[in-house]
């Protein structure tokens, strides 16, 4: 029993980092049809932003309490600006030229590992985080680590903004209805644009908000983390249905899940592979994905 | 066309390629700075595409001189906000969004208070169905949303490309009664294959036939004209109309 709630809330807890990338990627794909292959940099971006602020290099910023939220923050925040910056300076001016696009977002997602390497190493560096969050807790005999929680806890928080945002907001009413119909929004005399940098803005966040989190979660960080963390968040991405959050927030947790119980009570890596045959068979019975949006 | 009055929109050899394939090879028309401007043409004669490339929805060259401002050069959002309502011919209405927010999407900031009033006195029913899903709306009422979309925002022109089309009778006629109110205030381009709705509402026509313009002038002048709507429409003299022909009944009208 102890086994099963402690793989149960640690697939939850790998599910929360999925989605926290993977309802970026579909927003993106969504409302603009970009592949963003950069966004695992993004989340390696924020990783770093995060190890380098919570490791005394931002003033006020660090390793406990306050300090490290404060980090968090920084590392989101510096995500947000890669993300804006990726879309003005790439995606916008290669928006009629798709396969350039994607090749550049694959460009962007090769060079910014190879980037923190040359300047951090290649190795992993310890995550330095509050103790509060390292230590574990029980729970039906299992010994729970506390950070599984945060990271359910902030994907909760991700999930319930974003349905708070696309619902209530007028840019939310303008992603949804992007998501649709692109060349009508303009048709109602709407710059859509304005549109992709806010969702790059939004995506980038979640993504390095994953970084941050996800070094509590591995306990280090390491410049190939974002590009492995990707595949998964692909996955995610089609099983929820592009464009649909609630989908990917529902593909998420099955993802986590499987995973984890596999790769346990079966060889380790078949976890990593009955997702890709969970994948297929989604798709064999609901091409459409989970919540039936078409891509 | 009255040779006196100023048009609202020029547009001269406009020119669309769409994939290396020539869609438009140079159309010519004016949209007369009142009432209902009707065009017309077979299927695959470009009305579509010359609608869409006037607003700039495919790459486009030529001229499109809106109250004498050039435009060809302007994004589609750009252009729309200087007052152009746009009801395309699948009427482009969210599916995934509710009436309301359909309407509130086409909400134009410095257009002054969005006419909701009039939206819903045209259309009780959208008030009623405010809160329901656009895509489970019948189509003649997801045609109500895309004409209440163009009236809500006092614009200078009004664009529908085709709005009877599939609908049933009754709602033609309702949608006819509708545009031929909007007209009385705001100029109207009317695509439009149901020859009753343009005897009816036009006062203007403009016919295309393989990208290019083929007719110009007063509507009554044309439809009295059995010659030319054999020649330009395909429409016989005697009641069946070849394949890809104008449509001829007076459906609901």
């Amino acid at each position: 029993m102890s086994t099963v709630v402690l793989l149960a809330l640690t697939g939850l807890g790998l599910g929360a980092l999925y989605f926290l990338v993977a309802s970026g990627l579909s927003l993106i794909f969504g409302l603009m049809d970009v592949l963003n292959f950069a966004h695992g940099a993004l989340l390696s971006i924020g990783a770093y932003g995060t190890w380098w602020a919570a490791s005394g290099h931002l003033p006020a910023a660090g390793s406990g309490g306050f300090g490290f939220v404060l980090a968090v923050a920084f590392g989101t925040a510096t995500g947000a600006l890669a993300a804006v910056l990726l879309e003005l300076a790439l995606i916008r001016p290669l928006y009629a030229r798709p396969r350039e696009q994607v090749l550049a977002t694959v460009g962007v997602g090769l060079a910014v590992p190879a980037l923190l390497s040359a300047i951090w190493g290649a190795d992993a560096r310890p995550f330095p985080g509050p103790r509060a969050l390292s230590g574990t807790f029980g729970l039906l005999g299992a010994q729970i680590p506390v950070n599984r929680l945060v990271l359910t806890g902030a994907a909760v928080v991700v999930l319930a903004a974003l349905k708070l945002f696309l619902g209530g907001t007028r840019h939310g009413l303008v992603v949804r209805a992007g998501v649709e119909d692109r060349a009508m929004v303009t048709a109602l005399g709407i710059d859509v644009r304005r549109a992709f940098t806010l969702v790059f803005a939004i995506g980038g966040a979640a993504a390095a908000l994953a970084g941050a989190l996800g070094g509590l979660y591995f306990g280090s960080v390491d410049p190939g983390q974002g590009t492995s963390l990707l595949i998964f968040a692909f996955v995610v991405v089609v099983m929820g249905g592009m464009g649909s959050i609630t989908g990917a927030a529902l593909a998420s947790v099955a993802v986590g899940l499987v995973q984890q119980f596999a790769n346990y009570y079966t060889t380790a890596g078949l976890g990593d592979l009955a997702v890709v045959v969970l994948l297929a068979a989604l798709l064999l019975a609901r091409p459409r994905g989970l919540t039936g949006r078409l891509a | 066309m009255n040779g006196s009055e100023t048009p609202l929109l020029t547009v001269r050899e406009l020119r669309v390629v769409i994939g290396g394939r020539h869609i438009l090879h140079g159309v010519d028309l004016d949209v007369a700075a009142a009432g209902v401007t009707a065009l017309l043409g077979r299927n695959g004669a470009g009305k579509t595409t010359t609608v869409r490339g006037i607003l700039g929805l495919v790459p486009r060259t030529g001229s499109v001189l809106l109250d004498g401002e050039q435009t060809i050069r302007l994004a589609t959002h750009t252009l729309v906000r200087r007052g152009i309502g746009y009801a395309p011919e699948d009427r482009g209405v969210f599916a995934g969004l509710t009436v309301a927010e359909n309407l509130r999407l086409a909400e134009r900031r410095g257009a002054g208070e969005p006419a909701y009033g009039l939206v819903h006195e045209l259309f009780p029913e959208l008030r009623q169905r405010a809160r329901q899903p656009a895509g489970t709306l019948s189509g003649g009422q997801q045609q109500m949303v895309a004409i209440g979309r163009t009236l809500l925002n006092g614009n200078r022109l009004i664009i529908a490309d085709e709005p009877t089309k599939g609908l049933a009778p009754k709602v033609v006629t309702e949608v006819a009664q509708v545009l031929e109110r909007a007209a009385q205030a705001v100029p109207v381009l009317l695509v439009e294959q149901n020859l009753a709705m343009v005897r009816r509402l036009a006062e203007h026509c403009v016919v295309l036939a393989d990208g290019r313009t083929s007719y110009r002038g007063p509507a009554a002048q044309l439809l009295a004209d059995a010659d030319a709507m054999r020649r330009l429409l395909g429409v016989g003299r005697h009641g069946a109309a070849p394949a890809g022909a104008v449509r001829t009944e007076e459906g609901g009208v």
